[in-house]
């Protein structure tokens, strides 16, 4: 009998997909609060901070009255919480205004930088990944011997060595020494194959802490799990150590793997202004620095904006992708 | 025909001999019950029997399966024989599934790893042995997950992963020990049906006495890592050999002297006592429904009396224990000790004059703390005395310890010396009436019977009240002179405790009674 047709399926199915909508409003509306109030709160403290933008773009023998109009013309003049009203309302209309510097829209400025950040996290993000899931897991199964010692060691000197250290070692080596890839710099997407190439490097560098955190996360979430129950009854139930470990271990040890790596998306996206510099790249990070350095605070609030609007949309997905894997979340409300 | 021989079978674990000289012999289709406390090393010998020993675990001796020695299988031929030919389910059901997993894959799962089938085909066999178990189809899709099952029916889905493929022995390791009395019932009966009618030779292995006395053809004791006695199981109850055996048997009939006196003026007064919790909202705009775990329930306990408490899981037991101690406030009735209120906000003086044992010996300690800290804990309701550490080396005598036993910590003691500790513990402040929850549940016979003796003695010294609440009928019986029956909030039946144990009024109480697994009373006389 297939369970498909059961009326009582039906009825739970269509229960659970209930709880799973009202769930997502909720969720929903709770992310548009946060993305309110970090908005308000970004506002207010980059404008809030002592430096007149104003005055530090014309040196300190400006003119009283040349420092006026420069202000009149960036806005500066206008009310506080008026500034900050047309400030959002460009937000929500895609208008992130002129940069003070550039004199750019904000918007293509982003929308530049992101073209290359976003690809380099998610590179980054996919190699920690593919490096962690086979290390951890051999790790685990093979517990206190030879490979797992290799492994925790390797790991330990991934997270104590700092990355723009591994991007000089990868520069020296892969760039300098060989020349398979470039050492720096971006050529733009009009060519993808060397775009990619000139992401590769810093992406291994940004991977490598990484996946050795992974690496050891998923490591003692799976030797835990090989502690239950359910994984003594499946060795009884015929299957071996690895089926034993792949089948049912690896889904049950998924929920703090998952933690870790939405707080990776994140760093990875927001913090990788070194390798960003390692290797020249005109990424979110260079653009974040250089903007503070210069006061251009309509950038800053902007990038520091899609920085947040980022992280609440990758913990929303995290949490999102905890109901996926654990049938016993999609039914809590 | 034999099935299986285990012949002088040895397990060492790093220096402790775990096993020796275990021999064993199992026909098709007979059910041998495995007898013996914790330790003892039933659960070895089945893992042993399954090679899924630890890996330090060094074997010697033969463990013949048909005509194979399994002691000489590849890791990869065992695999293929576990599961296969010979299946164990295992004491937890609330854990021994994988919660990730609907129940219909994990019954497929031993399908498709042993025979080569598709998973439609699989999973069309797992919903034929879900029924045979007892989950039948339109209640019971394949799609459910563990958490959506109770315990019975969780072990009821384990039961159905060890049977699929029909193996000849099936291994069952305290399989209704974490059960209500009822459910207990039905999985037996499952089990013995099963052995019965597919002819598959089961081994049970359990500390309960009265477990096997109505299963097992035959009856094997075991007592640290050895056999001591096998035989027919109406041999072994009705002329046992081994003192051991013996011993065993006394403890589990064993009935601690009863305390009676006259009637002394009432201590704990529940009045109309009832819990309500909110459930949350099916829809938005509906109101919450209302779960009434406790529903008008009234008692009373007198000064130095014992008053049982029995009922199944959920029943509401555990929400009525919390009120009584005064951690959650009633949404109706009242609750009265000594004739002060109880609530959360009373006086700590006046919680004084009640204390707790818990069931869980290992859980209900902090591990870093000596046992002397431990023990005056309670002192905090009160303020400590200048001759604390006099009354915790008092406190420790009384239940049986050595007053330098106040200096070490609470790992480097047996489960039954934990619990005389939290005796103690609940001893020292001198309260009226001590709140006895499932306290001897997790022990063994022989040190039950000795914690039970242990209570009745305090008792008759102090004049203690105690509140006695547990799921085992036989406990209870033993130990209280009153009992009341709870079932769904409510309080069933109430009467003195031997009346209602051979002539029950209530029809739940007698469904209770007739699912507690007993060792027939013909047995015990000499034969």
């Amino acid at each position: 009998m297939s369970a498909g047709i059961c009326p009582l399926t039906v009825r739970r199915r269509r229960q659970t997909l209930a709880l799973m909508r009202r769930y997502l409003i909720r969720r929903l509306i709770v992310l548009l609060a946060s993305l309110w109030v970090a908005s308000a709160v970004i506002f207010t403290l980059v404008e809030g901070v002592p430096g007149d933008p104003a005055s530090f773009m014309l040196g300190v023998n400006a003119a009283p009255d040349t420092l006026a109009a420069l202000r009149a013309q960036m806005g500066l003049d206008q009310p506080f919480v008026w500034r900050y009203l047309h400030w959002l309302g460009g937000l929500l209309s895609g208008d992130f205004g002129t940069s003070f510097t550039y004199k750019v829209p904000v918007a293509g400025l982003i929308g530049a930088r992101l073209a290359v950040s976003l690809p380099l996290a998610g590179i980054a993000l996919c190699l920690s990944v593919a490096l962690a899931l086979p290390m951890g897991l051999l790790a685990a199964a093979r517990r206190a011997r030879l490979s797992d010692g290799a492994v925790m060691a390797g790991t330990q000197l991934g997270i104590a060595v700092p990355n723009f250290w591994f991007a000089m070692l990868l520069v020296v080596l892969l760039a300098v020494r060989w020349q398979w890839f470039p050492a720096g710099g971006f050529p733009g997407w009009s060519d993808p194959l060397m775009a990619l190439r000139a992401l590769t490097l810093p992406a291994i560098a940004l991977a490598l802490p990484q996946a050795a955190i992974l690496t050891r996360v998923l490591r003692s979430a799976l030797i835990e799990t090989l502690g239950q129950d359910y994984i003594r009854t499946a060795r009884a139930k015929g299957l071996s150590r690895a089926r034993a470990l792949t089948r049912h271990a690896l889904r049950n040890a998924l929920i703090p793997v998952l933690t870790i790596l939405g707080l990776q998306f994140s760093f990875l996206l927001a913090g990788a202004i070194i390798i960003e510099n390692v290797f020249y790249l005109p990424g979110l990070g260079r653009l974040i620095f250089q903007a503070i350095t210069q006061r251009d605070l309509i950038v800053v609030e902007s990038v520091v904006m899609i920085l947040v609007f980022a992280v609440i949309v990758v913990n929303f997905l995290t949490d999102l992708a905890y109901a996926a894997v654990d049938p016993r979340l999609r039914r809590r409300t | 025909m034999t099935l299986l021989a285990l012949d002088h079978l040895n397990v060492q674990i790093g220096k402790p001999a775990i096993l020796r000289d275990v021999s064993l012999t199992l026909s098709r289709g007979e059910i041998l019950g495995l007898v013996g406390e914790s330790g003892s090393g039933k659960s070895m010998t089945a893992l042993a029997i399954m090679g899924l020993l630890p890996d330090r675990a060094r074997i010697s001796g033969d463990i013949m399966l048909g005509g194979l020695n399994l002691r000489h299988r590849s890791e990869r031929e065992m695999c293929q024989l576990r599961g296969n030919a010979i299946s164990m389910i295992f004491q937890e059901p609330m854990s021994a599934l994988n919660p990730m997993m609907t129940i219909g894959d994990q019954v497929a799962e031993t399908l498709m790893l042993h025979r080569r089938m598709l998973r439609s085909e699989a999973r069309s066999i797992a919903r034929e042995k879900l029924d045979r178990v007892g989950l039948r189809a339109p209640r019971f899709p394949l799609t459910l997950y563990p958490h959506e099952l109770s315990g019975g029916q969780r072990q009821r889905v384990a039961i159905a992963m060890a049977i699929a493929l029909h193996p000849k022995l099936l291994i069952a390791d305290e399989p209704t020990t974490a059960l209500d009395v009822t459910t207990q019932a039905e999985v037996l009966n499952l089990l013995r049906d099963l052995a019965r009618e597919e002819g598959m030779a089961l081994i049970l292995i359990t500390h309960d006495l009265a477990v096997v006395a109505g299963m097992a053809d035959r009856v094997a004791v075991m007592q640290a890592g050895q056999i001591v006695e096998t035989a027919p199981t109406r041999t072994l109850f009705q002329r046992p050999v081994a003192p051991y055996t013996q011993a065993l048997l006394a403890a589990s009939t064993h009935q601690p002297s009863l305390a009676t006196r006259p009637r002394a003026k009432p201590l704990l007064q529940v009045d109309n006592a009832t819990r309500i919790y909110r459930l949350p909202r099916p829809s938005a705009l509906s109101p919450h429904p209302e779960l009434r775990a406790v529903d008008d329930v009234s008692f009373t306990i007198h000064a130095g009396e014992s008053l049982g408490l029995v009922g199944e899981s959920g029943c509401g037991k555990s929400t009525l224990t919390r009120s009584i101690l005064g951690l959650d406030a009633l949404q109706g009735g009242a609750i009265h000790l000594n004739g002060h209120p109880i609530n959360p906000a009373m006086p700590s003086p006046q919680r004084a004059d009640m204390q707790i044992v818990f069931q869980d010996p290992y859980g209900s300690f902090n591990p870093r703390q000596k046992v002397e800290r431990l023990v005056a804990e309670p002192f905090h309701l009160t303020g400590r005395p200048a001759d604390w550490r006099d009354r915790v080396a008092e406190a420790l005598r009384e239940v049986g310890l050595s007053p330098d036993d106040k200096n070490r910590f609470i790992h480097e003691f047996s489960g039954g010396q934990r619990q005389r500790i939290a005796i103690a513990r609940a001893l020292i402040i001198r309260p009226k009436l001590i709140v006895l929850d499932e306290a001897v549940s997790a022990l063994d016979v022989q040190v039950r019977a000795q914690v039970l003796d242990l209570l009745s003695a305090l008792q008759a010294t102090h004049n203690l009240a105690y509140l006695f609440i547990s799921h085992d009928l036989s406990v209870v019986r033993a130990v209280t002179s009153r009992c009341l029956v709870m079932s769904a909030g409510r309080i069933v039946e109430e009467g003195p405790t031997e009346a209602l144990f051979t002539a029950p009024q209530n029809a739940y109480t007698q469904s209770l009674i007739a699912a507690t697994p007993r060792i027939p009373q013909h047995w015990k006389e000499p034969a």
